[in-house]
């Protein structure tokens, strides 16, 4: 039978707050374990936990980002539940009254473009490290993660496939980081993802039973666990079998998802309001407000450089990737006047000196001043284009300015006609033959005679006013 | 009946309670005198009522973003039962 997979994806991304979400500890990563806890992120009784108000002011960019209607009034709820790494026994979350809903982003892939809906976004606190003892029978509890604030960011099941699944949660992050309100890193777990899998006989509405997929790290891991997933269930149920509701495990090593049979229980949450918490009620006027610290996000201006700049959509992908790296285009096209030769000079040289050295734009030593400076000596013939391959290496290595590289090179370009001329006059004599042939209709020679110019010049001749000089004086005019 | 001893056992079993012979029982029936008791507020017309989640009309407590001091990791780990260099011990947790 053919199947449709239907994909849902949860989405759980730290936020960038200096401080946690109900009390005062760091949110630094990295601190000595339980160093950065007190007694609202450890749980005593009696404390009271008051909400970062920057934890809403994010949240909010995000609903606003996703196109989401930003509720009126939202409540924390507690969601109850026994784990080590819980120390109330309750995660406050939001339930019945979350932030935000009924939002939609865009997705590309292959197949064209498509709208993927995000059913809810809401806050929450995360919960602690569990290290787990390979020799002994002990787990031991870091609760310095305990209060880092969360969004979780739930989609409908809009997705058909893995790809889409991949596209959807590149997006996603991007809007994050562009946001600048998480940091996007998957290995230290600040931007993680729970897949819902199911599969349904083509051309039936009824979803399917779901698998939950957890343990994926990264982007590729997410789209190798659901392509896994996919497989697996439409074995099960091309042999007859039933896929059953269950959390599964994405394993790395081996490639494959794996049921946690049994491990956990059926899950009873038994979500109620927070009665510490107060409603939050975010007003017209704050929403204004925060619309208007939101920056141009990865997708408008993708399509505003197609549009200002002339370059092809796959260009304008690459340049921004990164709002640090779109910013560094922008400034080196404004002032070379260029946009589409600084954006060559970008994705050909800079993009890949930064690759080797795993350096970010912002600590390039080559400022966009520079590069424009450098597009523009080889505009107004200053330097070759080959020359400047070399300069720019010297550039990135020295952070000095180019005029400074040339002029310690003495890498200037011939310019002078008339010193030229001189220069190939003497070549003309020299060679008397290859005149004859030249002038006999032998047109190949002509390679001949660019070859000792370039030689007599040691490559600083501009090789355009070469070939028109040569031209001109080998005719004989 | 509010509530069986079926309900009160699995409630226990998410509390993590256990009960010796004849509790279950006894809290069954303590819970449904409880529960008999709070079915009086039902038969208050509340047509037009929100419902009320705080005793008081308090919205946005805030705080801002600004870190502030964390306890020693000594006074963290005071009052655990096992705890073990700058970490709570427990035992084995399977994932
Ligand atoms: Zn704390």
């Amino acid at each position: 039978m053919e199947y449709e997979p239907v994909i849902g994806l949860e989405v759980h991304a730290h936020l960038l707050t200096n401080a946690k979400i109900f009390c005062r500890c760091s949110t630094k990563f990295g601190a000595a374990p339980n160093s950065h806890t007190c007694p609202i992120c450890l749980g005593m009784p009696g404390v009271l936990p008051v909400l970062n108000k920057k934890v809403v002011e994010y949240a909010v960019k995000m609903g606003l980002a996703t196109n989401c209607r930003i509720n009126d009034r939202s409540v924390f709820a507690r969601k109850n539940y026994f784990y080590p790494d819980l120390p109330k026994g309750y995660q406050i979350s939001q339930y019945a009254e979350p932030l935000a809903e009924h939002g939609r982003i865009e997705i590309e892939t292959g197949d064209g473009k498509k709208i993927i809906g995000i059913t809810r976004i809401h806050m929450e606190e995360d919960a602690g490290k569990l290290l787990h003892d390979e020799r002994n029978p002990s787990s031991y509890v870091d609760l310095n993660r305990t209060g880092i604030p969360l969004i979780e960011i739930v989609s409908e099941p809009d997705m058909r496939s893995a790809e889409e699944a991949a596209a959807y949660l590149k997006r996603l992050h991007e809007i994050l980081v562009y946001l600048e309100i998480c940091d996007g890193n998957m290995e230290e777990g600040s931007f993680r993802c729970d897949a819902n899998v199911s599969l349904r006989p083509k051309g039936r509405a009824a979803f399917g039973i779901r698998a939950e997929l957890k343990n994926m790290n990264s982007f590729r891991n997410v789209q190798r666990a659901v392509e896994y997933e996919i497989e697996r269930q439409r074995h099960v149920l091309d042999g007859g079998g039933k896929v059953i509701q269950e959390t599964r495990l994405w394993d790395d090593g081996q490639g494959v998802t794996l049921s946690m049979r049994g491990k956990e229980e059926a899950h009873d949450y038994r979500y109620f309001p927070d009665p510490d918490l107060v409603p939050v009620e975010i007003g017209k006027d704050w929403i204004a407000e925060i619309e208007k610290t939101q920056p141009e996000l990865p997708q408008e201006k993708r399509e505003r450089f197609i549009r200002e700049y002339q370059i092809s959509s796959y260009d304008a992908g690459v340049l921004t990737a990164s709002r640090a790296l779109a910013d560094y285009f922008e400034e080196a096209a404004r002032q070379a006047g260029k946009p589409k030769i600084a954006a060559n000079w970008i994705m050909g040289d800079i993009l890949k000196f930064l690759n080797e050295d795993k350096r970010s734009v912002k600590d390039c030593p080559i400022l966009p001043a520079d590069l424009a400076a450098l597009i523009r000596l080889i505009d107004d013939g200053t330097i070759s284009g080959k020359m400047a391959k070399e300069i720019i290496d010297v550039m990135y290595k020295t952070g000095k300015k180019p005029g400074a590289v040339i002029e310690e090179k003495g890498m200037v370009q011939i310019t002078d006609e008339s010193a030229l001329a001189k220069t190939i006059t003497g070549i003309i004599e020299a060679n008397p033959a290859q005149v004859e042939q030249y002038r006999s209709g032998k047109e190949k020679v002509f390679g001949f005679f660019v070859g000792q110019v370039m030689k007599a010049t040691q490559g600083k001749a501009n090789p355009k006013l070469i070939n028109d000089l040569l031209k001109k004086m080998l005719s004989g005019s | 009946m509010k509530i069986t001893k079926e309900e009160v056992e699995y409630v226990a079993h998410l509390a993590r309670l256990e009960f010796h012979a004849g509790e279950t029982e006894k809290f069954t029936s303590q819970l449904n005198g409880i529960l008999l008791y709070m079915e009086m507020l039902n038969q208050i017309d509340t047509t037009g009522v929100e419902p009320m989640t705080h005793a008081i009309a308090q919205k946005n407590a805030f705080r801002d973003d600004v870190v502030g001091e964390s306890l020693m990791n000594e006074a963290a780990l005071a009052n655990a039962p096992d705890g073990r260099g700058d970490f709570f011990r427990v035992p084995k947790v399977i994932e």
